[in-house]
């Protein structure tokens, strides 16, 4: 009943579906006034109209596309290779008494090492193209996803499970009805921080070495002072990010409906 | 917020579903007569501490028998004893023919719990149809039974603690189980709704004819609901007694209250 109430004065609260963009709306038009009254350079930071047609331009001549594809395809990638390898080895330690004792040391030891210190250590090992890239992008995602599947499934409640057990459930039944319905929110956490995470290493990964993606274009013209180029590609890390955003909370939606704090 | 008004409406509408208590005498098929059980010198501590002290009991098939005794006496671990989720140290439980130890024919038992234990991410109806495989018929009946038919689709967290209390009812009943345990399945709800269930389970057992055995803490329930009331105390039964009033059991008459008074300066007298 709390729950249903509580959704209830939410939507009193948000009568737009505007109001989110309100504060983003009034930062560009001071920035725009900033820039028409002199107060920026265009060299520190030119006027968002200035940022608008470089945006019109590399779209016009294709370019844009070729590197938000780049960029897109190893996010995609590199989020799926982490995330299915971190998902597999959460529910194998969490589920196998075994499998943890043998694995778990080694990944918590593993897990304290930064991702992006091993970019000496990637590049001497796969050198400067795709696949080192990849690399980083997988390994920074596999732990938020293994630590949270991990915890997840431990933390199933043993109530549920007894109950479950006592009509007659065990096996993959209960792993499917019981245990893995259990571990999903605190997945979909793991899944939520690494879409977050995996914009991030994919910048640091892009500016080190790239031919293409949004990394290479903004490292490309602050070579040439292309202060807007600069600032469209960090735009459009922003819109990614916040699409990445979106689709977890879309999945959140989806898979945890029943969940009133979630609906 | 639509549900909002339901949830008010629930207590009129289970009264007016109960006056009748109907019954299912359309689902013959599926009706089983209870089991006898017998314990013979049950006894089990959990490190050392001793919660069952040889426990004896024996019930006819058909019978309801509440447990009562303070809290901690080890009223919930005879049931969970009873139900298999707990082994014991020694002794023996016979359920109908077969022995707690072997598996095989084993009587059909289930459990309710204090907490409903629905599983969040189903659906009432797929709740109560939990381990039967594909009979989504027999769930619709057995919701329908406990009034609740129409709730059939909701997610357990729409449905008030009663109602939920009540699929976990339906959940049981669906199994057609000849031992019924409860380990005080209504302890968590309000006086007015508790009162509901108790005419709820009297009226399914009355028709079902189910062995049953209820563990509470509260005297005036196991008074309305048992033939028979065992007291444990420290482990130990330390009384039998026979509630012979007429069903159903109005709570004003004198005789329910000498029998109510009789049984709680019992529970309450210093234990030796």
């Amino acid at each position: 009943m709390s729950a249903l109430s509580v959704s209830g004065t939410r939507k009193a609260a948000a009568p737009h579906a505007l109001t989110p963009w309100i504060v983003p709306a009034l930062l560009i038009a001071g920035w725009e006034a900033a820039a028409q009254l002199g107060w920026l350079s265009s060299r520190i930071l030119p006027e968002p109209w200035a940022v608008a047609r470089a945006f019109w331009t590399l779209a016009v001549s294709g370019e844009l596309w070729l590197h938000l594809r780049t960029s897109l395809w190893r996010a995609v990638s590199g989020f799926a290779l982490g995330a299915s390898l971190g998902l597999a080895l959460g529910l194998l330690n969490g589920s196998v008494k075994r499998a943890e004792t043998l694995l778990d040391t080694t990944l918590q030891m593993v897990r304290n090492i930064p991702a992006l210190a091993l970019i000496p250590l990637v590049i001497l090992w796969f050198g400067i193209d795709e696949s080192a890239k990849l690399f980083l992008l997988a390994v920074g995602v596999f732990f938020p996803v293994y630590l949270n599947t991990f915890h997840g499934i431990r933390s199933a409640d043993q109530q549920l499970i007894e109950m479950a057990r006592s009509y007659g459930l065990s096996g993959w039944p209960l792993y499917r009805d019981v245990i893995l319905p259990a571990a999903l929110p605190s997945i979909l956490v793991g899944v939520r921080f690494s879409l977050g995470l995996v914009w991030v290493l994919l910048i640091v990964a892009e500016t080190i070495s790239a031919q293409a993606g949004i990394g290479y274009m903004t490292m490309n013209a602050r070579e040439f002072l292309q202060t807007d180029v600069v600032l469209v590609g960090i735009l459009l890390y922003a819109l990614l990010g916040k699409g990445a955003d979106l689709l977890s909370r879309a999945l959140e939606k989806y898979f945890l409906r029943w969940n009133p704090a979630y609906r | 917020m639509l549900s909002t008004i339901e949830f008010e409406s629930d207590f009129s509408l289970s009264r007016e579903l109960y006056q009748p208590p109907a019954p299912p005498l359309a689902r013959g098929a599926t009706q089983r007569h209870g089991v006898p059980l017998a314990l013979r010198g049950v006894s089990k501590s959990f490190a050392s501490r001793p919660v069952l002290k040889e426990i004896g009991l024996e019930l006819k098939a058909g019978e309801f028998v509440a447990v009562v005794g303070r809290s901690g006496c080890g009223k919930s671990t005879l049931l969970r004893a009873i139900a298999g989720l707990e082994t014991t140290d020694a002794g023996d439980i016979a359920i109908g023919a077969s022995h707690r130890a072997d598996d095989d024919g084993r009587a059909n038992i289930r459990i309710m719990f204090q907490e409903s234990r629905l599983l969040p991410w189903k659906t009432v109806l797929d709740n109560v149809a939990l381990g039967m495989g594909h009979a989504p018929s027999a769930a619709a009946a057995a919701l329908d039974t406990v009034g609740l038919a129409d709730r059939a689709n909701d997610w357990p967290a729409e449905l008030s603690g009663g109602q939920r209390q009540r699929v976990a009812l339906a959940r049981a009943l669906v199994h057609a189980p000849q031992l019924l345990l409860l380990d005080e399945p209504l302890g968590a709800l309000d006086a007015l709704t508790r009162i509901e269930m108790q005419q709820l389970i009297e009226s399914l057992w009355l028709a079902r004819g189910f062995t049953a055995v209820l563990v509470t803490h509260d005297v005036q329930e196991a008074v309305a609901l048992a033939d028979r009331v065992i007291l444990i105390d420290q482990g130990r039964i330390t009384l039998d007694m026979a509630v012979d009033l007429p069903r159903p059991r109005a709570r004003g008459t004198p005789a329910f209250a000498a029998l109510e008074q009789r049984l709680l300066s019992h529970v309450l007298a210093p234990s030796s």
